[in-house]
């Protein structure tokens, strides 16, 4: 008795249209070859030139594939069926014009080619992603150098900002010889050193609803890299729309956060959070500070997240929001799940195209403050025509210790409410914090307990450093 | 060889392909050989197994392409074809696509375009693999006579 091959539908114009065949072996790989021996224009549909099967011939010994199984060792028997299932596969054009490596890039890239997982398949697949950066900061530093040092073929940047000195305790794309210039010549030109096989796209805008959709359609994959509530959701929402990848990173103080939101295949930013906190109640790294070394490592992970997703490798961080405590030194893990009633994108979304996210997060619905500010230099004037004046500062202590301004009186934000009894109701107030928002607050606190006389220090001690005082260290 | 589909294949592959965008959609396409005639009668939409790539790649898997054809079978059907979508390209097929091809099947692409399907076109690997041969396609609508 033979055993049979059962032989699907394309293969049978080979085997005088045949549905079976019989023949005898002794395992797969003799059978195939007699069957190749005897319909001879059946070999090149099953065998690639190297005399492999093809990838997408599939054999099963009774219903079990042969790569679970002694692949072409694997053994027959008489009265054995083997069937000959096709997979079916193809594509557009895009990745035949996966461009091809120089020996510069073969140079380059040695580490990369010889890892098996990426090798110069994986490589070129890096050659030929785009990936949108949205900010060029804090996480959008070490992403875009790692990511460029990898060999992504195309970067693409926004941001609008120019690069701070107090940028730079973080920022490392940018150096003390680029302070003052947009933070995009200055990432474009260290890229470019890094990299010069590294095409930048730059774009030297605020992301919005109007300019969302057609900046981030052209790439495959976006990080965020922001550090505001309204792109966050702006982001979420644009790439939830046109079925990108969101890679998502965000730090604050000791801690961090990172996530791949991938609405095809797992949750986004709001199925996690689907209303964005009260302004004011998140401070940003500006407010509340950070320690540098966090944005290195939140963004390096959102590089690492990058680069899985381009070659198609491990598990990507979709559905799995990863908590980082860098004071602990400890990675913890939560699972998300998408959102049945998620907004944007769940099976009824109410969001299908972009919204004002500023309003959506509360911001522009604060009160307006005109005429409860004053400016550093008609504080300096006012102070000296009134020295009974009091100034406020509602900073930290330690804020305070880093420079402060002579004759204010320390009353933190926090302690205010409860040191109300300390003010003179009749005395001239003035509020004054690092850049003039918790002043904003304090000025709120005063005015809502009675005190009638109050103003906040516009641009706080900062200006004041700047306009007033420039023996005042800036910070 | 010549492909005939009813009006509502088409269709259905154009819809198909719609909804996937910017993803490939992918399915088989059953049906009988009369003579020199391959007439489609059932589209069958399936999922594209691709894990990534989904914008330019898809794959049908042995048990997916297993399942398909025994329900196809039932009914005195086999399969006489592959459809894809090609998002944003023409439907003309790739060097991937002819890698990865099989003999005899017709490959029906269909272009869409910004979420909206275009062109459709039958393909047929030529025996020696050696390139696709664009097949004779004729839309027409199949007169049921009840006897």
């Amino acid at each position: 008795m033979a055993v049979t091959v059962l032989i699907p539908t394309p293969l049978r114009p080979y085997v005088d249209g045949r549905d079976a065949v019989q023949l005898e072996a002794t395992n797969v790989g003799e059978l195939l070859d007699r069957l190749a021996a005897r319909y001879e224009p059946l070999k090149g549909h099953l065998f690639a030139d190297d005399g492999r099967l093809r990838s997408f011939v599939n054999v099963y010994v009774n219903d079990r594939d042969i790569r679970q199984l002694s692949q072409r060792q694997t053994p027959v028997k008489p009265g054995d069926t083997i069937s000959i299932i096709p997979s079916i596969a193809g594509g557009t054009a895009v990745a035949e014009q996966r461009p091809a490596l120089s020996h510069e890039e073969i140079l380059r890239y040695s580490r990369h080619l010889i890892l098996p997982d990426v090798g110069v398949e994986g490589q070129r697949k890096l050659k030929a992603a785009r990936v949108l950066l949205v900010g060029a900061g804090g996480l959008g530093s070490p992403a875009a150098l790692y990511l460029a040092a990898a060999g992504v073929g195309t970067l693409g940047l926004v941001d609008f900002d120019v690069v701070d000195k107090t940028n730079l305790q973080r920022q490392i794309i940018h150096g003390t010889s680029t302070v003052g210039r947009p933070k995009l010549d200055s990432a474009k030109e260290r890229i470019e050193d890094l990299n010069p096989n590294v095409r930048v796209e730059t774009f030297e805008t605020r992301l919005t609803s109007e300019n969302a959709l057609d900046i981030i359609r052209e790439f495959d994959i976006v990080a965020d890299g922001t550090d505001n509530f309204p792109t966050r959701y702006l982001v979420n929402d644009a790439c939830v729309l046109l079925g990108k990848p969101n890679v998502y990173g965000s730090i604050f103080r000791f801690e961090g956060q990172a996530s791949v939101f991938y609405a095809k295949e797992g949750p986004c930013y709001r199925c996690l959070y689907a209303e964005p906190p009260p302004p004011g109640l998140v401070p940003s790294c500006a407010e509340g500070g950070v320690l540098g070394v966090l944005p290195g490592i939140i963004g390096s992970i959102q590089a690492m997240e990058t680069i899985k997703l381009i070659l198609g490798v491990g598990e990507p961080l979709i559905g799995r929001l990863v908590l980082f405590d860098a004071l602990k030194l400890e990675f913890r893990e939560l699972k998300l799940e998408k959102d049945p009633d998620c907004p944007v994108c769940g099976p009824h979304p109410t969001v299908t195209e972009l919204i004002d996210y500023e309003a959506f997060c509360g911001i522009g619905a604060e009160p307006s403050y005109d005429g409860a500010e004053i400016t550093a230099q008609e504080l300096r004037q006012e102070w000296e025509r009134n020295p009974d004046l009091l100034v406020i500062d509602v900073r930290e202590p330690h804020e305070y210790e880093i420079t402060h301004i002579d004759g204010a009186v320390l009353i933190p934000l926090g302690e205010l409410p409860s040191r109300l009894n300390e003010l003179d109701g009749h005395r001239e107030i003035v509020t004054h914090c690092h850049h003039g928002a918790r002043s904003l607050k304090a000025l709120e606190i005063l005015k809502a307990a009675g005190f009638s006389k109050v103003r906040s220090l516009r641009g706080g001690i900062d200006a004041w450093a700047v306009n007033v005082d420039p023996s005042l260290p800036r910070y | 060889m010549t492909l005939i589909l009813e009006p509502r294949h088409a269709a259905a592959i154009g819809r198909h392909g719609e909804a996937d965008y910017p993803a490939e959609a992918c399915g088989l396409v059953g049906g009988t050989v009369e003579g020199d005639r391959k007439v489609a009668v059932q589209v069958v939409p399936l999922a594209n197994q691709r894990s990534d790539s989904l914008r330019n790649r898809y794959l049908i898997d042995p048990q997916a392409f297993r399942r398909a054809e025994a329900q196809l079978a039932r009914d005195g059907l086999e399969v006489i074809g592959v459809y894809h979508s090609h998002p944003d390209h023409p439907p003309a097929p790739s060097a991937f696509d002819q890698e990865n091809a099989w003999p005899w099947l017709s490959y029906l692409i269909v272009a869409v375009a910004r979420g909206r399907a275009g062109d459709l076109k039958s393909w047929v690997l030529s025996d020696d693999r050696s390139g696709f041969v664009e097949e004779p396609v004729t839309i027409e609508e199949r007169k049921v006579v009840w006897q």
